[in-house]
C-alpha cells in the first residue's frame, strides 16, 4: 500500500477489503451445515459397514465351534436338537426350492404381462393396469403368507391328499405372484426403452406383432429382462414371511414341493421367536445363516447390475 | 431363398396370423391371471375379517378368546415405529441427499454413496433385523424397545428416502440457486431458502411411500426381538411393543379359526392405513407440483 496516499482513501479501501472477507458469522453455519450433512450420508455407508462386520464377527464365533467344511457340505440341519447337526445345504434346498418354483410362477406370467403392456395394450389400459399390478409389490408380505397357508394350501390340498399342510408348494405360488409385478415393471421398462424405429423397420419387412415382439424387441431388451429375474430372484430368496407361515419349519434336503421344508430366513424367524438363549452356540446360528443369506443376495444383485452395465444395447 | 407359390404364401401368411392371435390372447391371459389373483385375494380377505372389524376389535387388547382379542396394542404399537422411524429416516435420508446433490455431486464420495445404496436396497428385511439387535438392542442398550425397532424400520426405508429426496432436489432448476448466488447467498441459505422448499412436496411424497413399506414389515422386528403377545399400549420410547403385522402373524400360525378371522380383520385394517398413505402421497404430489413440473 502507498504510503503517500491520503488517510481517508486507505481506510475505505480497508473497509471494502473487509467487507470482502468472509465472515465467520456467515461461514461457521455453513460449515456445521456442511458436516451434518456429511454425517447424515455417512450413515448409509455405516449401515453397510455395520451389517457386515455384525455378520462376519458373529459368524466368526460359530465357525470356531462348527467346521466351516461341516456348515457348507452338511445336508442336516439340527442345531436345535440334542444331537446338533450344521449343515445349511438343508435349509439352502429349501430357499432354492421355493426361490425356483417362485420364478416358475412369475417369470413367464411376468414377461408375457410385460409383453402385453408394452406391445399390445392401449395406452389407457397400460396407464391402469400397470400400477394395479404393482399395488401386488406393495401388499406386506404377512399378508401373502395369510393367503398361502389359509386359501392356496386348503385349496391344493383339495387337489391332492399328498400335500402336507405346511409344504413348499403353496408358498412358491404365493410368493411368484409378489415377485410378479416386479419382473412385469422392470422388463416393461426395458422393452419401452427400445426405440420405435426398430419396430418400425421390422414391420415395413412384413412382421407380425409376434414375430416384432419376440424377434426384436425381447433381444434388444433382453439386459433389462435378465435383471429383473435376477432381482426377482434374489427378492425370493431373501423373502422371510411367506415361508415362514406356509412352508414348515423342517430343515430337508429335499426338492420334493410337497413337504415341509425350513428356508434360511424362516430359521431365523424360529430362533428369534423361540427361548434360545443368546450367546449359545445354537443362538450363533443365526449369524452364520444370514451371513449366508447376506453373500447371495449380494451376489445376485452385484450380478443383476453387471448384466445392465455389460450387456445394455445403446441405440443413439 | 427359394420363391414360394401365392398359396404357399396364403397358407404361411394365416398361420402367423394365427399364431399372433394365440400370443395376443396368451399375454392377455398372463395379466388377468395376475389381476385375478390380485381380486381374489383381496375378496377373500374382506370375507373372512369383514364381521370382525368393529370399533371394539380396534380398541381390544389381545386375548386367549378369538372373538375378544383386539389390536389396540399392535395398533398404537405400529404407529409409534411409523413416526420413529419416519422422523428418524427423512431426517438422515434428506440431509444425506442434499449432501450428494449440492455439496458432493460426481464426487468419488458420492459414487461410492450411490453404488451402496442400491446395494443397500437389496438386502433381505430380516438381516437389518439382525443388525438392530446388535446396534440398538445390545450396544446401544435400548432393550427390545419401539425406539430400537423405530430405528431398524428407519435404516430400512433410508435408501428409498435418500433415492426419492435426490430426485426431488435435482428436479430444482439450478437457475434458483444461481439466482440465490447471484445475490450473495451462501450455498446453505440457497439451499435451506430455495432448494428445500421447492424440493418438499417431492421428499415428502418419497417419505409417505417409504413409511407405507416400513409399516408392513414384520421380519425385521421379529429379528430384533419385538414380543408376539403384548397386552398393554407403548408408554414411551423404552416400552417393550409389538406391532400390526406382527399380530396379524401371530394370529395367523394359531390353530383356532377365530383367530384367523381376528388375522384377516387385522389385515384390513392394515391395508386400509396402507391406502391412506398411498392415497396422501398422491394428494400431496397433485397438490404442490404445479402445472409445469415434471
Amino acid at each position: 500500500m502507498a504510503r503517500d496516499e491520503p488517510i481517508g482513501q486507505q481506510a475505505a479501501a480497508a473497509d471494502l477489503r473487509r467487507s470482502f472477507r468472509p465472515k465467520w458469522r456467515k461461514l461457521l453455519p455453513e460449515r456445521i451445515a456442511r458436516t451434518i450433512l456429511l454425517l447424515c450420508s455417512g450413515v448409509s455407508i455405516l449401515t453397510t459397514a455395520g451389517i457386515v462386520l455384525v455378520l462376519v464377527f458373529e459368524a466368526f464365533q460359530f465357525f470356531r465351534e462348527v467346521s466351516v467344511l461341516e456348515f457348507v457340505t452338511g445336508t442336516k440341519w439340527t442345531p436345535l436338537f440334542a444331537s446338533k447337526q450344521f449343515g445349511v445345504l438343508a435349509l439352502v434346498a429349501g430357499t432354492t426350492l421355493v426361490a425356483i418354483g417362485a420364478m416358475v410362477v412369475a417369470l413367464p406370467l411376468g414377461l408375457l404381462s410385460a409383453i402385453y403392456l408394452s406391445e399390445y395394450a392401449p395406452d389407457p389400459i397400460r396407464r391402469t393396469v400397470k400400477p394395479i399390478l404393482e399395488i401386488l409389490a406393495g401388499i406386506p408380505t404377512v399378508v401373502y403368507g395369510y393367503f398361502a397357508l389359509l386359501f392356496v394350501t386348503p385349496l391344493l390340498r383339495g387337489i391332492s391328499e399328498d400335500i402336507a399342510v405346511f409344504n413348499g408348494l403353496s408358498a412358491s405360488i404365493v410368493m411368484g405372484i409378489m415377485i410378479l409385478p416386479m419382473v412385469s415393471s422392470l422388463s416393461e421398462d426395458a422393452m419401452r426403452a427400445v426405440p420405435r424405429a426398430l419396430r418400425e423397420g421390422a414391420y415395413a419387412l412384413g412382421a407380425t406383432k409376434l414375430e416384432v415382439s419376440t424377434g426384436v424387441v425381447i433381444p434388444a431388451a433382453l439386459s433389462g429382462i435378465v435383471a429383473s429375474f435376477i432381482l426377482a430372484a434374489s427378492r425370493a430368496i431373501g423373502e422371510t414371511m411367506i415361508v415362514t407361515i406356509a412352508a414348515g419349519q423342517n430343515p430337508s434336503f429335499t426338492l420334493n414341493p410337497l413337504v415341509p421344508i425350513e428356508t434360511m430366513t424362516a430359521y431365523i424367524v424360529q430362533v428369534s421367536l423361540g427361548d434360545t438363549p443368546t450367546g449359545t452356540l445354537e443362538y450363533k446360528t443365526i449369524f452364520a445363516v444370514a451371513l449366508s443369506l447376506f453373500a447371495i443376495t449380494l451376489l445376485m444383485n452385484l450380478l443383476s447390475q453387471y448384466v445392465v452395465r455389460r450387456f445394455r444395447e445403446e441405440y443413439e | 431363398m427359394a420363391a414360394i407359390t401365392p398359396s404357399e404364401f396364403r397358407k404361411r401368411m394365416a398361420r402367423r396370423k394365427w399364431q399372433g392371435r394365440v400370443f395376443h390372447g396368451l399375454c392377455l391371459l398372463a395379466v388377468c391371471i395376475a389381476l385375478t389373483m390380485l381380486a381374489v385375494m383381496l375378496i377373500y380377505i374382506v370375507a373372512q375379517g369383514w364381521s370382525r372389524v368393529s370399533w371394539s376389535f380396534i380398541t381390544s387388547f389381545p386375548s386367549r378368546h378369538p372373538d375378544r382379542a383386539g389390536i389396540q396394542a399392535a395398533l398404537l404399537g405400529s404407529i409409534y415405529l411409523v413416526a420413529i422411524a419416519g422422523v428418524a429416516s427423512f431426517v438422515l435420508g434428506v440431509g444425506a441427499a442434499i449432501y450428494l446433490e449440492e455439496y458432493a455431486a460426481r464426487s468419488r464420495f458420492a459414487r461410492i454413496v450411490q453404488i451402496n445404496i442400491s446395494n443397500l436396497a437389496g438386502v433381505p428385511s430380516i438381516v437389518y433385523g439382525i443388525l438392530g439387535l446388535e446396534v440398538f438392542v445390545r450396544s446401544m442398550d435400548l432393550g427390545k424397545s419401539v425406539l430400537a425397532g423405530g430405528l431398524t424400520l428407519a435404516l430400512l426405508i433410508l435408501p428409498i428416502i435418500i433415492i426419492a429426496a435426490e430426485e426431488a432436489i435435482r428436479a430444482v432448476p439450478p437457475s434458483l440457486r444461481e439466482g440465490a448466488y447471484g445475490l450473495g447467498a451462501t450455498r446453505w441459505q440457497a439451499i435451506w431458502h430455495l432448494v428445500l422448499p421447492q424440493a418438499f412436496p417431492g421428499i415428502l411424497t418419497g417419505v409417505i411411500l417409504a413409511v407405507s413399506r416400513a409399516i408392513g414389515e414384520t421380519a425385521p422386528l421379529i429379528a430384533m426381538g419385538a414380543l408376539t403377545f403384548v397386552p398393554f399400549a407403548p408408554d414411551g420410547l423404552l416400552s417393550r411393543f409389538t406391532a400390526l403385522p406382527i399380530q396379524i402373524f401371530n394370529w395367523t400360525s394359531r390353530p383356532q379359526a377365530g383367530f384367523h378371522e381376528a388375522a384377516a380383520a387385522g389385515i384390513i385394517v392394515l391395508l386400509v392405513a396402507l391406502v391412506i398413505m398411498n392415497g396422501a402421497a398422491v394428494i400431496v404430489r397433485n397438490k404442490f407440483q404445479g402445472p409445469n413440473a415434471g
